[in-house]
């Protein structure tokens, strides 16, 4: 059993026919070979496959790609701009070492761009919070939340506080 | 995950139709559902989506309380002005529910028709004295959970709303597991005039009322008013998480934190 899903991903519409039990994460991973998007523990609780749907962040995981049908898609791709600057919270991750391994990272920065459109300019503990659906096994997660509120205070256009090594 | 034939009726009544196909299952926000189709604890033939039909969205005043169609996501429910105005302590718990992904994706009716022992969802419906409006019928909060995983709910029975009564004062504190988020004990104290409703979730196989400690408030609506009281630890959950003898300590506990939180 097969239908087609047409949706927008990273601005681009695309149309698949696909089997219903698809997965949006296997949709945009198989279908349409954005592997940036990762799958960790399969099990929608890692948060290495957090994607946008119409501006929210989701676990693509556990979104059938049919569910997504007609909407808008962002994915880790999608965040930079065409000449490949970074987004501001990319750029944040790479300044403060939000990163070791880099899996969970592309998860990471979706969450946080949704957590900082809804709070613009969250605490330490609002940040830690707002992660609670990413798992990191290599940082300790200190490095993220800093990353974070770095990126959260470009996002609003602060000029970022000048970084020691850390 | 077997195969599905997927359907998204964009009406209540074609919905109502599509149900009741042979092991046909309604889909909410599928944030159970889904890990336990992908587990293959379950092969429905049919998934009936219902987040295309406009009956079963929004968020509006009802007899002084609030009326939210089933399909209303959790984020949504945390987020709005009217819920955080009329009934704060319910937006407070539906922010707790899950993480953040979690909450934008899973719904309201999903929640309560599921009747997951530990969801935080089921004791605002039996403290806040809600009624769950279905295609159907109306229930009341009180007789609609029935057991672990049960509901009042016929098969193919759709929820449309749930309406909620306006508390003078209300709290909903939970001792969450720190993986899942779920309550391992939730309690739910909201107070109506002389009236005081006390409900507890994640102890039991389905959320009950502590009807001592109601009482107990009911005279004296502080935190030491529930000094010395407890629940029974017999039938309480037990598993790897606490021990029933835990749970029944951690009722009080969280009761008497709900109590502080309603001020």
């Amino acid at each position: 059993m097969s239908c087609t899903v047409s949706m927008t991903v990273n601005g681009k519409t695309v149309s698949r026919e696909v089997e219903e039990r698809t997965l949006l994460v296997a949709f945009l991973r198989e279908h349409l070979g954005l592997t940036g998007t990762h799958v960790g523990c399969d099990t929608s609780q890692c948060g290495a496959c957090v994607v946008h749907v119409d501006g929210r962040s989701v676990k693509s995981c556990t979104t059938l790609a049919v569910q997504a049908n007609g909407t808008e898609v962002t994915t880790i791709e999608g965040l930079a701009a065409a000449d490949g600057t970074l987004h501001p919270m990319q750029a944040a991750f790479r300044e403060h070492h939000g990163l070791q391994c880099g899996f969970c990272t592309p998860g990471m920065v979706m969450s946080a761009v949704d957590l900082v459109r809804d709070n613009p300019n969250p605490t330490e503990a609002e940040i830690r919070e707002g992660l609670e659906g990413n798992i990191c096994r290599c940082t300790g997660y200190h490095n993220i939340v800093k990353a974070v509120k770095a990126g959260a205070e470009a996002m609003s256009g602060a000029q970022p506080a000048p970084v020691a090594a850390e | 995950m077997y195969a599905f034939t997927y359907q998204r009726p964009t009406t209540l009544a074609d919905a109502a139709a599509a149900i009741q196909a042979e092991d046909a299952k309604l889909l909410g926000g599928g944030q159970t559902l889904l890990p336990t189709l992908k587990q293959r604890f379950a092969r429905p033939t049919d998934l009936i989506d219902l987040g295309a039909i406009p009956e079963l969205k929004g968020i509006r005043e009802a007899d002084g309380g609030l009326e939210i169609g089933a399909f209303t996501r959790h984020a949504e429910v945390a987020h709005s002005d009217l819920v955080k105005r009329v009934i704060p302590s319910l937006a407070s718990l539906a922010e707790g529910i899950g993480d953040r992904q979690v909450r934008n994706m899973g719904t309201m009716g999903g929640s309560i028709a599921n009747a997951d022992p530990s969801a935080d969802y089921p004791s605002a419906v039996v403290a806040l004295k809600a009624t769950v409006t279905t295609d159907r019928r109306t229930i009341t909060g009180d007789d609609f959970f029935t057991g672990m995983f049960e509901t009042a709910l016929e098969p193919g029975e759709i929820v449309k709303s749930v309406r909620f009564s306006r508390p003078d004062k209300a709290a909903y504190a939970k001792f969450r597991n720190p993986a899942s988020r779920y309550a391992i004990v939730g309690v739910f104290v909201a107070r109506f005039g002389a009236e005081v409703r006390v409900a507890v979730t994640g102890a039991a196989g389905s959320v009950f009322r502590a009807e001592a400690f109601e009482t107990a408030l009911a005279a004296d609506f502080r935190a030491e008013a529930l000094n010395g009281l407890s629940v029974e630890a017999d039938g309480l959950n037990a598993d790897i998480h606490a021990s029933a003898d835990y749970r029944a300590h951690l009722v009080t506990v969280m009761a008497k934190r709900a109590v502080e939180a309603a001020g």
